[in-house]
């Protein structure tokens, strides 16, 4: 009776994410590997990392590992100097700031940082002043640079969210007992910090590049299509600005997607495990 | 002993500025923005992108749909999640693991690749309604809402509660609305806010699915008036802050 009670109360949640979530992306697999008659093929997926396309991956593979490798280590850095300065007023609105600038994304982002960092932004400006000219070079906001420093405006707050519980967790008697034992700060960091911390943070930096690599509305403001990215290559190709007979050529895309972000979600669970040992 | 405590100031000033820089790159695009909607021609200031805010035609037709797909979506999403979630703490244990497995897998699929496969498997009429968007975002948010869901209930003796009330002859749907709801009003706010706050700011899928939604909107506007396009984005970032500003001291509340 009970077993019945738990299936049927049980049963809204199952049917309405196998309606919603679970038949577009079973289409999406599907489609990538048949052609447009619905006959098994593997061209999709070979053309989906050929020419162009190959390009896209490779550029969304580098903006992503170049923005989660800097918003890893400018995080790390930030909240380190956080707790340095024993500041518990300061420590509390970083949490609260952390959480709202981790959600800010898309269209008013690139908004604000065209307004920002554009030709007339106040930034460029203020800098023009100083004797600096960010455009007297070939540099553009909407280039990969570019691109790099608006994603950190969510790289950065997402990594302070998660490393700043497993930084405030290293019990002061570790270091006590390390320091007691003779360890210098380095041999600390190198045999007994580090070790602890390197789960956390390869944890973060995997959240934060699956982050980066499956944003689509940033990139699509900033750049307008001209850095080739995955995400935008499927925009297009679902808006239908390409050749018709390539249709299916956008689930293999989506399933290249599916497939990088799978790997690492996958490998951030197993560093998660290893860190939940530690940080009881 | 002086040494130690010099070396230890050098090291406080080390991280003050490292925390000051990080506060600079967070504060500029701020201003930059701030700046530049304010600014007027011949270098003057006031609030004329703002006035230009409430005089576009559109501006009506964008925030009904957009409040009605939060609406729905929140609606929704709290249909699904709250009994669901409320059944694998009561009775159903052995199932919260698969529950919490499917509730996160929308963070693996990027809503790019979900919108591909959801033109195409939806029926024609579903697509002809923006409402289906809303079904979508409830999807979207389901990672949050069963977080701040289950947060909630492992914080709460909920067996007993809901045992006694069934003792004293309260059906079902009563024991949810009178006395789960209340108990989890926290975790149910902060579902909430959350899904709120995803679907005023969600541009990939209402793009693609070609709706006018507040981001979609601003993005059109930004091709033609840059001023207006950055007022709108400032106003829509300020309500999202304030949103998620008031969700962390709800939360703080919670765990204290």
């Amino acid at each position: 009776m009970r077993k019945f009670r738990d299936v049927v109360g049980l049963f809204p949640f199952f049917a309405y994410t196998a309606v919603f979530f679970g038949a577009p992306t079973v289409m999406v697999i599907v489609k990538a590997f048949q052609d447009q008659n619905g006959h098994w093929t593997l061209a999709n997926v070979v053309e989906s990392v050929q020419d162009v396309y190959f390009d896209s991956f490779v550029e969304s593979l580098k903006l992503a590992f170049a923005s989660a490798a800097s918003g890893t280590i400018i995080g790390f850095a930030g909240a380190y100097a956080l707790l340095a300065t024993g500041n518990a007023w300061l420590r509390k609105i970083t949490q609260t700031a952390a959480g709202v600038f981790a959600n800010t994304g898309g269209i008013p982002l690139a908004f604000m940082f065209i307004a920002a960092l554009g030709t007339y932004g106040l930034v460029t400006q203020m800098l023009l002043k100083l004797g600096i000219d960010i455009y007297a070079g070939s540099w553009t906001l909407f280039g990969f640079s570019g691109l790099l420093i608006v994603y950190l405006y969510f790289q950065i707050p997402l990594m302070i969210i998660v490393i700043l519980p497993a930084l405030e967790a290293q019990r002061k008697e570790w270091r006590e007992a390390a320091t007691n034992l003779g360890a210098t700060t380095r041999q600390y960091w190198l045999h007994v910090g580090g070790p602890i911390l390197f789960a956390p943070v390869a944890g973060a930096f995997l959240l934060l590049f699956a982050n980066a690599f499956a944003a689509y509305a940033t990139a699509r403001a900033l750049t307008s299509g001209t850095i080739p990215l995955v995400p935008l290559q499927i925009g297009s190709l679902l808006s239908g600005n390409v050749i018709a007979d390539r249709a299916n050529l956008g689930f293999a895309l989506g399933f290249g997607m599916i497939v990088i972000v799978a790997i690492a979600m996958y490998v951030y669970n197993a560093t998660q495990k290893r860190a939940a040992k530690w940080l009881q | 002993m002086a040494a130690v405590v010099k070396q230890r100031r050098k090291y406080h000033i080390t991280a003050w500025v490292i925390v000051f820089l990080v506060f600079l790159y967070f504060i500029l695009p701020i201003a930059g923005a701030a700046q530049f909607s304010l600014r007027e021609r011949d270098d003057t200031y006031g609030l004329d992108a703002y006035r230009m805010i409430f005089q576009t035609p559109e501006l009506a037709e964008v925030l009904k749909l957009t409040l009605r797909l939060t609406l729905i979506s929140v609606a929704l999403s709290m249909a699904i999640m709250v009994p669901t979630v409320t059944l694998v703490h009561l009775s159903a244990k052995k199932y919260r693991r698969l529950v919490e497995f499917v509730s996160i897998q929308p963070l693996v699929i990027p809503p790019v690749v979900l919108v591909l496969g959801v033109v195409n498997v939806m029926p024609t009429n579903w697509m002809g309604s923006p409402d289906l968007l809303a079904f979508e975002y409830a999807v979207l948010a389901m990672p949050f809402t069963f977080r701040a869901l289950d947060a909630g209930l492992t914080n709460l003796d909920i067996k007993t509660i809901v045992d006694a009330a069934r003792g004293l002859g309260a059906s079902w749907f009563t024991v949810l609305l009178r006395i789960v709801a209340p108990n989890l009003k926290s975790g149910i706010f902060g579902a909430a806010f959350l899904t709120i706050a995803l679907v005023l700011g969600e541009f990939t899928m209402a793009s693609l699915m070609l709706w006018n939604t507040f981001p979609t909107w601003i993005a059109t506007v930004g091709q033609s008036d840059a001023s207006l396009s950055v007022a709108l984005s400032v106003a829509s970032l300020a309500f999202a802050w304030v949103l998620l500003v008031l969700l962390s001291f709800a939360d703080r509340r919670r765990k204290a």
